[in-house]
C-alpha cells in the first residue's frame, strides 16, 4: 500500500560510466559515417544488385573453373617463388634493423628521449603505406625490385621496431638489475638476457611480419612493377580480362597464405606450451 | 517425496572410461548435502547433469517430480530456473556491473524480446538490489565485477542465484579459489539460505573438512562412483581414504579433529 | 649425438640462421636484388626528396582536390570496417565453440572467413573490378572481405576467451540463446570489438591508398596520377596529408580504446 501512495524512484540497471558512454559514443559515431558514407559513394553508374550478381557468377567462374593460359605451370611457380622471396628477403633486412634499432627503443634498454626519438621516427615510417614508399624509392632505383625490396623493408622495419621494443620491454626488470649488479656490460645484458627471454616473442612477430610481407609483395607486384605473382595476376585482370587465370592465380596464394597461418598458429601454440 | 531423485545416472564421453557410473542418491527438500571426492573424480559432471549443462549418458535424474533428461528447449529452460547454480570461478560478466550480474538470473523468466533487450521489471529490480543488501553489497551495486574481491565475486554470483528464486542451490566448488577468510564467509552464507529461506543446497567440496563443518550429509565419490553416503559423524578415516585414495593423509584427520571440538 | 642441452640448443640455433641465410641467398638471387644498388639508392633518394619531394606552391593550391578525395578515402575505409565487423560478429558467434548453435557451424564459418582474409586485398580489387569496375564498390568490397575474414578470426578467440564462464552460467539461469548472446556474450566483447574496428580502419586507409591505385578512386588515384604525370610536388603533398591523416586517426583510435576497455 505505501508503495502506491509514494511510488519508489526507478532503479537504473546500467550505471553510466565513462566506458559505457564511450562504447555508445563510439557506435553511434561509427553507424552514422558508415550510412553517410553510402550516400556518398561514386558508383559510376553500377547498379549494386545486378553486379553483386555479376559478382557471385564471377566467382563461380574464378574458383570453379580454374586454368592457365598466357603462363605456364612452371612460370606460375616461379612467379610465387618470386613473391616468396621478395616477402622473405623484406622480412629478414627488416628483421636485421629493427632488433639493433628496437634495442634504443625500448624503455628498460635506453634513455628516454632515445626511445621518443626512434618511436616518433618509426611511426611516421609505418604512417605513410608501403605502396608509397616502394614508388618514392623507384623514382631514385627506377621500377622494380630494388625499389620493392628497400620500401617494403622500410615498413617492415617500422613495423617490427615496435613490437620488438615492446617485446623487449615486457622482460622482468629484476633479470636485468641481476646482471647489472653483477657488473655485466649493457652488451652482455643484452645477449645473456634480452634475447633469451624474448626471442620466442621476437620470432612470432617476425613471423607475422612475414605473412604481411607475403601480402604486400603480391600487392607490390600488382602495382610497382615488382614482378612475381601480383604482376601476374594483374595482367590477367586488367590486361587479359581472364578471370579464370586469375583464378589459378588466386588459389596459388591462397593455398601459401593460408599454410602460412597454420604454421604460425602452431607454431604459437608449441611457444605457448613450451613457456608454462 | 524427495525433491531431487537420482537413479543409475552414467555419463560417459566418447570411448574413454565412464566419469559418472551409476549414481544413485536422493535429496529431501531442505537437506544441505556436500559431495566430496579428489578431482576428476567426477563432481562437476554429477552437478551439471542435474541441470542438464551436460547431457548424461544413461539413468534418471528426477526434480519436483519432473524428469529432466528428456526435457528440451522452453521446458528445460522453466526447469532450469528453480535451480540455481554457483561457480568455482563465478562465472560474472566481468566488464558489467553488479546489479546487472545478478539481474541476469531473472532472464530464464523472460520472452526472447524481453530477454534479448534486458528489460527487468522494477519490483525484479527492488528485489535483486534487497538480496544483494542483505548479502553486504549495497554500497557495490554499479561497481563493476572486476573490481570486486573474489568473495564479494562470489557473493553476486550467490545473489544471481538467489534472485532466480530457487528450490535448490547448486554450488560446484564455490570456495576452491578463495581464501580461509571468504571461504568462511561465503559457506555461512550458504548455511544461513539453507536454514531461513529453506533452499535446499547440494555443494561440491574438496575439502573434508569444511564438509564436516557445514553439511547435514555426506555424499563420497570417486571415479565416478557414491563410495560414500551418510551424516558426517558416520564418515570413518578409512571411507575418507577409500574416497580420496592415495591422496588423503594426516592432514585430513588433524583438520577433522580441530572441527570435532 | 651431444647429450648436453646447451649444446644441442647451440646447434639448434646455428642450423636455423644457416638456413635462414641460405633462404636469404636464394631470395636475392631469384627476385634479381642487387645489393649494391639497394644500399646506394636509399642516400639518393632522400638527396633528390630534399629538392624535388616537397609541396610547392601549385601543389599547395590543389589541397582542397586532395583533402576531398582523402574524406572520400576515409570513409570508404570506416564504412567497409564496421559493416564487415558487424557481419563478422555475428559469423563469430555461429563459428566459436562457445556460442556455435551446432558444432558442425564452426567449421564452415572459420573456412569461409579463412578464404576471405588470405587472398590479399590487392588481389580482391582485381577480381571484383571484373564486376564493379572503377566505382566505389570495388575498393569498398574488397576491403570489406578482408575486414570480414580478418574480424571473424580474432572474435572466435575473443568469444572463447571471455565468454566460456558467463555462458555457462547464463545457461544454467535458463535464459535462451539469443538473449544469452546479447546480454553477456556481446557485452564482454563489445570494448575488443571496438579495438579491432579501430584496427582495421587504420589498416584500410593504408590498404585504400593501394586499392585506390589499382582501381583509379580515391587519394591512391590523387597520388598515382601526379606520380606519372611526375609532377612530385603535388605527390609528395598527398603523401604528407595521408601521413597526417594516419598518424590523426591512430591518436584518435588510441583515446577511445582507453576510453572503452
Amino acid at each position: 500500500m505505501s508503495q502506491r501512495s509514494e511510488p519508489l524512484p526507478r532503479i537504473r540497471v546500467r550505471p553510466l560510466t565513462r566506458a559505457n558512454l564511450s562504447i555508445q559514443l563510439t557506435l553511434l559515431g561509427l553507424t552514422l559515417l558508415t550510412l553517410y558514407s553510402f550516400t556518398t559513394f561514386d558508383t559510376r553508374g553500377i547498379g549494386l544488385v545486378e553486379a553483386l550478381q555479376d559478382m557471385l557468377n564471377n566467382f563461380r567462374l574464378l574458383l570453379l573453373e580454374p586454368r592457365l593460359r598466357s603462363v605456364s605451370f612452371a612460370d606460375l611457380l616461379e612467379a610465387l617463388f618470386v613473391t616468396v622471396g621478395l616477402g622473405l628477403l623484406t622480412t629478414v633486412f627488416g628483421a636485421i634493423i629493427a632488433f639493433f634499432l628496437a634495442l634504443f627503443a625500448a624503455q628498460n634498454l635506453a634513455p628516454i628521449w632515445l626511445n621518443n626519438l626512434i618511436k616518433g621516427g618509426t611511426a611516421f615510417i609505418r604512417a605513410v603505406p608501403t605502396v608509397l614508399w616502394v614508388l618514392f624509392f623507384a623514382v631514385a632505383a627506377g621500377m622494380g625490385s630494388v625499389a620493392a625490396v628497400i620500401g617494403m623493408t622500410f615498413h617492415s622495419a617500422g613495423y617490427l621496431i615496435k613490437a620488438y621494443a615492446e617485446s623487449f620491454e615486457e622482460i622482468d626488470a629484476g633479470v636485468l638489475e641481476a646482471l647489472r649488479a653483477s657488473g655485466a656490460s649493457w652488451w652482455q645484458t643484452v645477449f645473456q638476457a634480452v634475447v633469451p627471454t624474448s626471442a620466442s616473442a621476437l620470432l612470432s612477430w617476425t613471423f607475422v611480419r612475414f605473412e604481411i610481407n607475403f601480402s604486400t609483395a603480391i600487392a607490390m607486384g600488382a602495382t610497382a612493377g615488382a614482378g612475381g605473382i601480383g604482376f601476374d595476376m594483374f595482367m590477367a585482370s586488367a590486361f587479359y580480362l581472364d578471370l579464370r587465370e586469375l583464378g589459378a592465380f588466386t588459389y596459388a596464394i591462397l593455398v601459401f597464405a593460408m599454410a602460412l597461418e597454420w604454421f604460425a598458429t602452431h607454431m604459437k601454440a608449441r611457444l605457448g606450451k613450451s613457456r608454462e | 517425496m524427495a525433491l531431487l531423485q537420482i537413479e543409475a545416472l552414467t555419463k560417459s564421453y566418447g570411448n574413454e572410461a565412464r566419469a559418472l557410473d551409476q549414481i544413485s542418491f536422493s535429496i529431501q527438500a531442505g537437506e544441505f548435502v556436500a559431495i566430496i571426492g579428489p578431482s576428476g573424480a567426477g563432481k562437476s559432471t554429477l552437478l551439471r547433469c542435474i541441470n542438464r549443462l551436460v547431457d548424461l549418458t544413461s539413468g534418471d535424474v528426477r526434480f519436483a517430480g519432473v524428469s529432466v533428461p528428456t526435457l528440451r528447449g522452453g521446458a528445460l529452460r522453466r526447469q532450469r530456473t528453480q535451480i540455481g547454480m554457483i561457480f568455482q570461478h563465478y562465472n560474472l560478466v566481468n566488464r558489467l556491473s553488479v546489479l546487472e550480474n545478478v539481474l541476469h538470473g531473472r532472464l530464464g523468466y523472460k520472452n526472447m524480446v524481453q530477454g534479448v533487450l534486458g528489460l527487468y521489471s522494477e519490483t525484479e529490480k527492488r528485489e535483486a538490489v534487497r538480496i544483494l543488501e542483505s548479502l553486504g553489497l549495497g554500497e557495490q551495486i554499479y561497481k563493476r565485477c572486476d573490481q570486486l574481491s573474489g568473495g564479494q565475486k562470489q557473493r553476486v554470483g550467490i545473489a544471481r542465484a538467489l534472485v532466480q528464486q530457487p528450490k535448490m542451490l547448486l554450488c560446484d566448488e564455490p570456495i576452491a579459489s578463495l581464501d580461509p577468510n571468504s571461504a568462511k564467509i561465503i559457506m555461512d552464507t550458504l548455511q544461513q539460505i539453507n536454514q531461513k529461506l529453506d533452499i535446499t543446497v547440494l555443494v561440491n567440496l574438496h575439502q573434508v573438512d569444511v564438509a564436516l563443518a557445514y553439511a547435514q550429509r555426506i555424499i563420497g565419490v570417486n571415479r565416478g562412483r557414491v563410495i560414500f553416503d551418510g551424516p558426517p559423524a558416520e564418515l570413518q578415516q578409512e571411507q575418507i581414504q577409500q574416497i580420496y585414495g592415495s591422496e588423503s593423509g594426516e592432514l585430513i584427520f588433524s583438520l577433522r579433529e580441530r572441527y570435532a571440538i | 649425438m651431444p647429450s648436453d642441452p646447451l649444446k644441442l640448443r647451440q646447434i639448434q640455433s646455428i642450423a636455423f640462421f644457416a638456413i635462414l641465410a641460405a633462404l636469404t641467398y636464394g631470395s636475392i638471387v631469384i627476385t634479381k636484388y642487387d645489393v649494391v644498388q639497394g644500399f646506394t639508392a636509399i642516400p639518393r633518394a632522400f638527396s633528390w626528396a630534399t629538392t624535388h619531394f616537397i609541396p610547392d606552391e601549385a601543389a599547395w593550391r590543389r589541397l582542397p582536390r586532395i583533402l576531398e578525395k582523402l574524406f572520400e578515402t576515409i570513409l570508404m575505409a570506416v564504412s567497409s570496417a564496421t559493416t564487415a565487423s558487424a557481419l563478422g560478429l555475428v559469423v563469430a558467434l555461429l563459428g566459436a565453440t562457445t556460442t556455435r548453435p551446432h558444432p558442425w557451424f564452426s567449421l564452415p564459418a572459420r573456412g569461409i572467413a579463412s578464404i576471405f582474409r588470405n587472398i590479399d586485398v590487392s588481389a580482391w580489387a582485381l577480381i571484383l573490378l571484373f564486376s564493379f569496375g572503377q566505382s566505389t564498390y570495388t575498393g569498398f568490397f574488397a576491403l570489406f572481405f578482408v575486414t570480414f575474414g580478418f574480424i571473424v578470426r580474432v572474435m572466435v578467440e575473443t568469444i572463447d576467451e571471455v565468454g566460456m564462464a558467463s555462458v555457462e552460467a547464463l545457461r544454467a539461469t535458463g535464459a535462451n540463446y539469443l538473449t544469452i548472446i546479447s546480454q553477456s556474450v556481446i557485452p564482454a566483447c563489445l570494448p575488443q570489438l571496438i579495438s579491432w574496428v579501430l584496427y582495421m580502419i587504420e589498416t584500410n586507409i593504408r590498404s585504400a591508398t593501394l586499392v585506390g591505385i589499382l582501381t583509379g578512386t580515391g587519394i591512391g588515384f590523387s597520388f598515382d596520377l601526379y606520380y606519372k604525370s611526375m609532377n612530385y610536388s603535388s605527390a609528395s603533398l598527398v603523401v604528407l596529408v595521408i601521413v597526417v591523416a594516419v598518424l590523426i586517426i591512430e591518436a584518435l583510435s588510441n583515446v577511445i580504446r582507453r576510453a572503452v576497455l
